[in-house]
């Protein structure tokens, strides 16, 4: 089975800066034969997921602001079907993390990811979630949520523009529609062993973003 | 500025004629460790109707179980104040009620603004598992026999028997990270237990080893919604260290600026009282006329949210052509669309049933408290730091502090829409005139501040924001201390919030108006 | 048009080939069938509408992107939902847990089997329509009860028992005021309410008592489908989440589409009682304009009376703040009960004194 170029359907190909690293990543697995069996109801539910991210509403600091901008009117994030935020992490599908993650708030993130239900996604929104931002060095702040957490999208900025974090959730869909190349993940396992290839928003590498210099 | 050393014996006695005296609001209590001089506690004092202002220090040597009496009972805030110097400096105050930590997680080791802390990641690892929940409130009383020795005493704050709830720290209502466990009676809340600390980032600590071009960073990142403010105070408190004149051009601009910010505040704040209280489509149309700001800022700054706009010594970069003329339409834009905003949501019978009357702070017990801006004036204070310590344009340009009665949540909230008329009328006076000139003065590329003790305050978005440096005359500061505008705000909960309902705790909540990350620092 | 025309040929039709118990059960499963479709169609376009409805109050444009303007959206969700994992909670108590949801879904579509879509096209109807409306529309309460106290959380437990409060105080205003047009149209069966009101509407035959009830039944209507500024049992900014803050998946999915369809049918019996059901509009002495109306079929003129209150009632969620626990039973009891009860002894004379239209 051949596959020239992983067409990703109702999302615009050519608003997307990095689509380079997918056809690779789907060349790859390609290669070798795995995983390629593509049935109309796999296409259907990932279609159906990616779609349909409703994102808890969860903001420790600044990028919190942003999130709220990003529902706002000029931005309007209910374009692509977000709008739905549900304050408990059961109905939730995707955490994001917007914010500095302290010792004393780790746990009740973890705790947070733990209670959501599959499937679910984790976006790091921010330079304090991705690496401990300006922060990094302090006694308190836990410098990354990687260290703890299975990220899938990391938003870089501080705070990362509304433009980005939208940009940022299209990525995510991106990915959700290609998660049959990636895999479901394994309900049993630990987080922390599944950690599946994130996908970073911007090609430039990121002052203070570990994960996206590699 | 000058402090006054007293000793410790002496100390309850003094801070009580001063307090008599009327000295009545406790700007800031600090904590201090100046190694082997000892630790101690630095208060700043303030008389609410004559703003003459004191600052008295006291020190303990014994750094393994250092002892200071408490002055909870003179001044209602210092209960939080002398829990958080507990937490950073293991500083017990005896007397005090509730000796728990208040930032910092219960079974974490060591006191981390002390100067001898060892970060070490295998002391204080990256804790996975729940906090334990403390109810055992420690208060330590002295002695007779043993001078200065303290006992501790124990007593629980929840019953095993009470409705216990959390709210927080992942709750839409709290703005934040913010927890609070309730003791419920069916709807109406008996206990208030307050946890900070989920978003205390260590700033304070991390100054300490920043130079002070670095500092500014930080700033911002405090009160996101005051950054504006909050930087200023920074560059003033600087400034006037290093004995650095701003010029005039910069003034306007920082000004403005800063007239800006509150706008843009105080419309979030009423956006987020709106969407608190179930009006989704109020906190929208907030939304929409914040981003016009967010446009006039990202226009000169490049910056959102976060501009980064206010240097040592000026302002970041200069203003562009044509954007006076955006500010004035966006002013007359703005008294248009509060309008609306009023119409729809501050005017509208629920809002008003919901808000009037409930909790009510007495004008003294927001001094006491310390209570600043918009909580403090709604209740009568005139505590407004641009009327009382004027600085930049402040003293020139015509303004009238708005002040109201009955301290509720909706006075409160009214008052931040008289505000927004206000600044929009300072801004109106200073857009026309900004004169030309540099817009800032060109600095050392390695700043020191001379050996000395350093405040300045400015009024923030929701109260007075101060920064305090202690300089040994080194590149890097040695102790910042930031009076947090929200901290005061989160004290006086539990005494409004009694008996209230829980609708009335969110409520309270949006009108209060605290920033987590301003309070947790 | 008169469905029954085709129901009672489906009957034949089964009944020549099938013994007659047969038919019956190949009835039954052909309706529930129908009711069940119907109620997930309406279910998906009332959330579209609402997401639609509530983005155009707000200056926003709302779904865009998934199909054209947004079409899809809502079938994405339901595909997420269905295979969303249903997360089962230590400690609670499983059966009432598992089986909460499913009693709130079954009390409205067994309510929603009752509203008359047109001549004949109504699955249930009897003598006591209204109270047989009335009951069912009230265990779903049972429902919510269930979920907050199975869930073994104490948010659950509280927006359980706001809920409880409110819905049961609220009913007796719904009540009232289909007594009040009861009393108007001196029949329980609801076909029979629809056919009074071809001459003309009860909101206009009824006049000043059935506008009062109209309006007591919207504000008490909209308490029992608990939406804003009613919806303190689930109040996301106070509960999380309310009632179901522990529900997840197609579990969650229920409350969720129950939700939204206790609001069509809370408007489709306004249009019933008040507004003539499948009654075209017809004004007196102007033979050529009822003549007209008469060509619309009678399922227009349901789905778009319903869909006039449901907007009307969504105009009011996305504009008005949310009342507290006290102020809700307070406007209930201090308030709306009063007049309601008062407005049905108005209607009683008016009624008696024939001075209706």
């Amino acid at each position: 089975m051949e596959m020239k170029k992983p067409v990703i359907k109702s999302i615009p190909y050519e608003e997307f800066k990095d689509n380079e690293t997918l056809e690779a990543l789907v060349k790859e697995l390609n290669k070798e034969r795995t995983n390629v069996v593509v049935g109309a109801l796999d296409d259907l539910i990932n279609w159906g997921r990616s779609n349909s991210l409703w994102s808890l509403t969860f903001a420790t600091s600044c990028c919190g602001i942003e999130f709220m901008s990003v529902g706002a009117a000029r931005y309007d994030f209910a374009r692509f079907g977000f709008e739905v935020t549900r304050n408990s992490p059961r109905q939730a599908d995707l955490i994001m993390v917007a914010g500095t993650i302290t010792h004393k708030m780790a746990p009740v993130l973890k705790r947070l990811y733990d209670q959501m239900a599959e499937p679910k996604y984790v976006v790091a929104v921010g330079g304090c979630a991705i690496s401990g931002g300006p922060f990094k060095g302090s006694y308190h702040v836990v410098n990354g949520v990687d260290k703890f957490l299975p990220v899938d999208v990391y938003i870089p900025g501080c705070p990362p523009r509304p433009e980005a974090i939208l940009y940022g959730m299209m990525q995510l869909q991106r990915k959700v529609k290609v998660e049959k190349f990636f895999g479901g993940k394994n309900i049993q396992q630990d987080p922390r062993e599944v950690r599946r290839e994130p996908i970073t928003v911007t090609n430039a590498p990121v002052e203070g973003c570990e994960k996206c210099e590699g | 500025m000058e402090l006054e050393f007293i000793d410790k014996k002496e100390l309850r006695t003094k801070l009580k004629e001063l307090r008599n005296s009327g000295m009545d609001f406790l700007r800031e209590l600090i904590g201090m460790d100046w190694g082997d001089e000892g630790l101690g506690v630095i208060y700043l004092l303030e008389n609410s109707t004559t703003h003459e202002n004191v600052g008295i220090a006291v020190r303990t040597t014994d750094r393994k179980k250092p002892t200071i009496p408490t002055v909870c009972d003179l001044w209602k805030v210092a209960e939080l104040y002398e829990r958080e110097v507990y937490d950073f400096y293991g500083i017990r105050f005896t007397g005090h009620p509730d000796m728990r930590r208040l930032f910092l997680r219960n079974d974490w080791v060591g006191y981390p603004l002390r100067k001898d802390y060892n970060p070490s990641e295998a002391i204080n690892p990256i804790r996975l598992t729940s906090e334990p929940s403390e109810d055992l409130q420690r208060s330590y009383e002295i002695e007779e026999e043993k001078e200065f020795e303290a006992i501790a005493k124990r007593e629980n704050f929840m019953h095993v028997d009470e409705y216990v709830i959390n709210i927080g720290p992942q709750h839409p209502a709290t703005h934040g990270v913010l927890r609070f466990r309730l003791a419920l009676a069916g709807e109406e809340i008996r206990k208030i237990d307050i946890h900070c600390g989920y978003i205390h980032r260590g700033i304070e600590k991390l100054c300490e080893s920043k130079s002070y071009p670095q500092l500014l960073a930080f700033t911002d990142r405090l009160d996101y919604l005051s950054a504006h403010q909050n930087r200023h105070a920074m560059c003033m408190c600087i400034e006037k260290a290093i004995g650095l004149d701003v010029t005039p051009r910069a003034q306007y601009l920082r000004t403005i600026m800063d007239e800006l910010q509150r706008i843009d505040s105080h419309l979030l704040m009423l956006s987020c009282a709106a969407m608190d209280l179930g009006a989704l489509t109020a906190f929208i149309y907030g939304f929409r006329d914040r981003e016009k700001i967010l446009d006039i800022f990202e226009e000169v700054t490049g910056g959102r949210l976060i501009q980064n706009y206010n240097i040592i010594g000026g302002v970041q970069a200069d203003i562009t052509p044509g954007w006076e003329n955006k500010v004035k339409e966006y002013c007359t834009y703005q008294i248009d669309k509060i309008k609306e905003f009023e119409d729809l949501f501050v005017n509208c019978i629920i809002t008003r049933n919901r808000m009037r009357g409930v909790s009510p702070l007495s004008l003294e017990d927001a001094i006491s408290y310390g209570a600043t801006g918009c909580t403090g004036r709604a209740a009568g204070w005139a505590c407004d730091v641009r009327k009382r310590h004027p600085y930049a344009l402040y003293g020139e340009v015509e303004f009238k502090e708005a002040l109201r009665t009955h301290g509720d949540s909706y006075d409160r909230m009214l008052l931040r829409i008289d505000e927004i008329k206000e600044s929009v009328s300072i801004i109106r006076q200073l857009i026309d005139n900004i004169p030309a000139g540099e817009f800032k003065q060109k600095t050392k590329p390695i700043i020191k501040l001379p050996e000395g003790r350093f405040f300045a305050a400015v009024e923030g978005s929701r109260g007075e924001f101060g920064v305090f440096i202690e300089s040994h005359g080194e590149r890097e500061p040695y102790r910042v201390k930031f009076r947090s505008m929200g901290l005061p705000l989160v004290a006086c909960m539990h005494k409004i919030l009694k008996g209230c309902k829980i609708a009335d705790l969110i409520t309270t909540g949006a009108t209060l108006d605290y920033v987590i990350p301003d309070i947790d620092r | 048009m008169d469905f029954s025309i085709i129901t009672t040929a489906i009957d034949n039709l089964l009944r020549s080939h099938l013994p007659e118990q047969a038919a019956i059960l190949t009835e039954c499963v052909l309706v529930a069938l129908c009711l069940v479709l119907a109620y997930v169609v309406l279910a998906i376009v009332m959330i579209f509408m609402e997401r639609k409805v509530c983005a155009a109050f707000q200056c926003r444009l709302g779904p865009m992107r998934v199909g054209y303007w947004g079409l899809l959206q809502v079938f994405a969700d339901v595909f997420k939902m269905l295979i969303k994992e249903i997360i089962s909670i230590k400690r609670s108590d499983r059966i009432l847990y598992a089986l909460a949801p499913y009693i709130v879904v079954m009390s409205s579509v067994l309510t929603f089997s009752c509203l008359p879509f047109a001549r004949g096209l109504q699955a249930l109807d009897f003598n006591i329509g209204v109270f047989f409306i009335m009951a069912t529309s009230s265990f779903g309460v049972l429902g919510i009860l269930l979920a907050g106290w199975s869930s073994n959380n104490k948010f659950s437990m509280i927006g359980a028992m706001r809920s409880g409060g409110q819905m049961i105080s609220y009913e007796l205003s719904v009540g009232l005021c289909m007594l009040t047009m009861v009393v108007l149209g001196g029949t329980m069966q609801i076909s029979e309410i629809v056919e009074q009101q071809l001459d003309g509407w009860f909101i206009f035959k009824g006049h000043i008592p059935a506008c009062i009830a109209f309006f007591i039944y919207l504000i008490a209507g909209n308490a029992e489908t608990n939406r804003a500024p009613f919806d303190l049992p689930e109040a996301e900014s106070e509960l999380t989440a309310g009632f179901h803050t522990e529900y997840s998946g197609m579990h969650f999915g229920f409350f969720y589409v129950a939700e939204f369809m206790n609001l069509f049918i809370v408007a489709g019996i306004a249009s019933t009682l008040f507004l003539g059901g499948w009654a075209p509009l017809h004004i007196p002495r102007l033979e050529g304009f009822n003549t007209v109306m008469d060509y619309i079929p009678g399922i227009v003129w349901m789905l778009g009376k319903t869909f006039f209150v449901i907007w009307l009632l969504m105009w009011i969620r996305w504009t008005f703040p949310r009342l507290r626990i006290d102020q809700v039973l307070v406007l209930e009891w201090k308030y709306l009960v009063p007049i309601g009860l008062v407005n049905l002894l108005i209607m009683t004379i008016c009624v008696v004194a024939e001075w209706t239209f």
